[in-house]
């Protein structure tokens, strides 16, 4: 069975509701590590080896973080570029993330219809997301699309809730090994892949 | 009236003037009194002169209250820490110089009585000139520093059962002004029964009546009152002490000792402390005045001979025991050199010894001038050693230079390699930038070289050691010797040395204020940094998010050094001068304001999707 690795940072998760939402269903599994980047290395002074042996022990990484300015927040920047190593996960002998599943958990303030061609942003969260897709894929990883909680500004209580239970269906059912991967990499977002039936 | 005012304007006078001059000429206040003794005695000035003798007996209790202030002092835990060096080391140092001594004095002729209590107080050192010049030097916390400390610890107590002792050996009755005590009058065992009584009596009622009658007067709030108490307790000691013939000097020890633990320990020291500093003043002015220097100047190549002699004993019986104890030879020598003058315990045993007739008053006189004598020689002792001795027999100021490494200049020089500074260096070495080091510990020193170190040993305020240590070549000299030494370093450096760029370590905003004021720009508060830590992790264990708590502890570092920038303008404002602890409160609160005013706990909006939250949902509504 896969072991997931949720690698998670939010620089102010005091501040963030959609986020603690989301944390407070992330299930309990032996095959489910949940590491805290920002309680971890509150100086951003990443321990490379440890997180690199961490990585290693796991088959599916899930890097989890609110979308700011169409990116990543510091420390994950940091984490990627101190743990994507070269001679480890790139380059000559780079072969320690080869096989691996990498795909990101977000929130984001804006909702579907502003990450669209003709929305407040231009362009899909598939287009911002180029980059990380392009280092996923470049260290030899299976890149799949985003679960991603939208317009989280906006939404009530019980919506969010709904969200972080769907969040919690498909870590486990990675975990269980009752979801596959590989029927994902189609989809717009991971969110598609536990429907909620009202 | 006048004729005391006279005197008084004489005694003090002659303080004022020469215990400056002779501190300045590096001999200690006791030798300053001593001289002003000297000049206004009856061979030099003629001020004073039978009525010395009187004034003695007036001033000998200055010494009662010092021991009461040593018995303060003596804490049991400090003690027991080092029981096994003031044990061992102390015990040596004391029993073999009095039997030596004192054996050499008994096969010149004097009878064992008079030759023991020779020996014995020939074996005591000065604590005011020894451990003085180790602070100055800034060796306390060497081995060389610590046994001495040791050792004049176990001197200071010892003179208690030394001064028990002496009326036993005495030869004749105790000269006393009024008729004997009816004490005297009881058979031996009675006598020692009601001396018994007496210590008894001290340790019962400073337990249990002295501290509830303390704490009354203190609840009157009359300062004044309280001094009189502290006066009045040491006073009806010795009296009592006086009474069944033992020596007030014991039974004020004795409770001082027992008030050690009391809450009222540090204001009976500080309202005892000035007397007791003019009485011994005076004490001491009065031995200078009735030291014979007919007879001196009669014999001057005896008296020299003598105190040489006797200090050439003691120094070998120090070097003896320091080897036996482990002491490296730079440390021994700083040892035996520091502590082989006869210290001013003596006097106060001579004086007593005269008293019980022990001796004649000849001998007493040469006993005092050689003790006087190697006094004034110690402080040229110390520098011989210092400048002659060491630098060719211990550890090097610098180290034999090999062939291949003529000239290898470092760019930093750390002066000071304790706990601060040696952390420092560890973290510039494991970087790959090597050091110069200077130190004045010499097993640290001769440890470090092992290690490979670059390292001169001596006074880093002394511009010739910068000098050889390269500070010309150099990029920065780091200063973590210890903060009070701090200032002079940075003169020097400034003035010799200007373009070193200095980076130090001071102990608080105080010493941080002062070093800006010699325009120190590099200043590293050894407090600030830890409290900070310390307060990030309390936030942490209250449950503050560990990256929050990092950036609120790194903002307030800023803040707070920004904050000292400017208080420190503020700080000359002022006028005139504010004492101490008035000062420290005026700046708590100037601080607490200024926090107040700029809320250096202010948040950032960034990553707060709660206040965004709150925005939308308002433009919503």
């Amino acid at each position: 069975m896969p072991r997931i690795l949720i690698l998670f940072a939010h620089p102010r998760l005091e501040k963030s509701r959609a986020n603690r939402a989301l944390l407070q269903r992330v299930p309990e599994h032996k095959n489910i590590t949940f590491r805290d980047l920002y309680e971890a290395y509150p100086d951003l002074n990443v321990d490379v080896r440890h997180e690199q042996a961490l990585v290693a022990a796991h088959d599916i990484l899930v890097l989890h973080h609110p979308f700011y300015w169409y990116s990543v927040p510091p420390l994950l920047k940091q984490w990627i570029d101190l743990v994507y190593s070269f001679g480890w996960a790139y380059g000559p002998n780079g072969t320690a993330l080869k096989g691996k599943t990498c795909f990101h958990a977000i929130t984001t303030g804006g909702n579907e219809q502003a990450y669209s061609a003709g929305g407040f942003h231009g362009h899909t969260l598939h287009d911002f997301m180029l980059p990380l897709e392009r280092t996923a894929t470049l260290c030899g990883m299976n890149w799949l699309p985003p679960f991603a909680v939208q317009g989280s500004n906006r939404m009530g209580d019980a919506e969010l809730e709904l969200a972080a239970f769907q969040y919690a269906r498909l870590l486990s059912g990675l975990a269980d090994d009752t979801i596959d991967p590989a029927t994902l990499a189609t989809l717009e977002r991971l969110n598609e892949a536990v429907p909620i039936t009202r | 009236m006048v004729n005391f005012l006279a005197d008084a304007v004489v005694y003090l006078g002659a303080a004022v003037v020469c215990v400056p001059i002779a501190k300045r000429l590096g001999m200690g206040s006791v030798l300053g009194y001593l001289l002003a003794g000297i000049i206004i005695g009856p061979f030099v000035l003629g001020f004073i002169g039978e009525e010395g003798k009187d004034i003695m007996h007036f001033a000998e209790f200055g010494v009662v209250m010092m021991l009461f202030l040593v018995g303060l002092e003596l804490e049991p835990s400090l003690f027991w820490r080092m029981r096994k060096q003031v044990l061992g080391l102390g015990s040596m140092q004391v029993g073999l110089t009095a039997l030596v001594i004192g054996g050499t004095a008994w096969a010149m002729g004097f009878t064992w009585q008079a030759a023991l209590a020779t020996g014995l107080a020939f074996s005591m050192s000065s604590t005011a000139i020894a451990l003085q010049s180790l602070k100055e030097k800034g060796l306390m916390s060497t081995n060389a520093g610590k046994s001495s400390f040791a050792v004049l610890l176990f001197q200071d107590i010892a003179v208690i059962p030394i001064l028990a002792l002496l009326p036993l050996m005495a030869t004749a009755p105790m000269e006393r002004s009024g008729e004997g005590h009816w004490v005297d009058t009881l058979p031996g065992w009675q006598h020692t029964l009601a001396v018994f009584a007496a210590v008894g009596a001290v340790i019962v009622l400073g337990r249990y009546v002295v501290v509830p009658f303390l704490r009354v007067v203190a609840g009157t709030r009359l300062r004044e009152l309280f001094v009189a108490s502290s006066l009045l307790l040491v006073v009806c000691i010795a009296l009592l002490m006086d009474t069944v013939g033992l020596s007030p000097a014991l039974g004020t020890f004795l409770a001082g000792v027992v008030l050690a633990n009391s809450e009222f320990k540090h204001e009976l020291e500080s309202d005892l402390d000035p007397f007791k500093g003019l009485l011994l003043g005076l004490f001491f002015m009065a031995v200078g005045a009735s030291i014979n220097f007919e007879l001196i100047s009669n014999a001057p190549g005896m008296i020299l001979g003598l105190t040489v002699s006797v200090m050439v004993v003691k120094i070998a019986l120090l070097l003896g025991i320091g080897r036996r104890y482990g002491l490296s030879l730079d440390q021994n020598m700083i040892f035996g050199a520091g502590l082989g003058q006869v210290g001013e315990f003596a006097f106060v045993l001579l004086a007593f010894i005269a008293q019980l007739r022990i001796l004649d008053a000849t001998m007493l006189d040469t006993l005092m001038a050689i003790t006087a004598l190697s006094m004034t020689l110690t402080p040229l002792l110390m520098l011989v050693n210092e400048k002659l001795v060491l630098p060719r027999f211990g550890t090097l100021q610098q180290e034999a230079k090999e062939a291949d490494e003529v000239d290898v200049k470092h760019k930093v020089i750390i002066a000071g390699f304790g706990h601060f500074g040696s952390t420092l260096g560890r973290l510039l070495r494991a970087n790959g930038v090597e050091t110069t080091v200077l130190d004045s510990d010499s097993d640290q020193v001769d440890l470090l070289r092992k290690l490979g170190f670059k390292v001169f040993y001596g006074d880093a305020t002394r511009h010739e050691l910068l000098e050889a240590a390269g500070a010309h070549q150099a990029e920065v000299l780091v200063c973590a010797i210890t903060p009070e030494a701090a200032p002079a370093l940075v003169e020097m450096a400034h003035k010799h040395f200007p373009h070193l760029k200095l980076y130090v370590r001071s102990r608080n905003r105080y010493d941080a204020y002062d070093l800006m004021d010699q325009g120190v720009l590099h200043i590293y508060r050894e407090t600030l940094d830890t409290s900070i830590r310390m307060g990030v992790d309390v936030l942490r264990e209250l449950g503050y998010r560990g990256h929050t708590a990092q950036r609120a502890g790194q903002n307030f570092r800023k803040y707070d050094i920004a904050a000292l920038k400017k208080l420190a303008g503020l700080r000359h404002d002022k006028g005139a001068y504010v004492a101490g602890a008035k000062e420290s409160i005026a700046e708590q609160e100037r601080l607490i304001r200024s926090d107040a005013e700029h809320d250096p706990a202010h948040s950032e909006h960034a990553w707060n999707s709660e206040e965004m939250r709150n925005m939308v949902n308002k433009s919503a509504s």
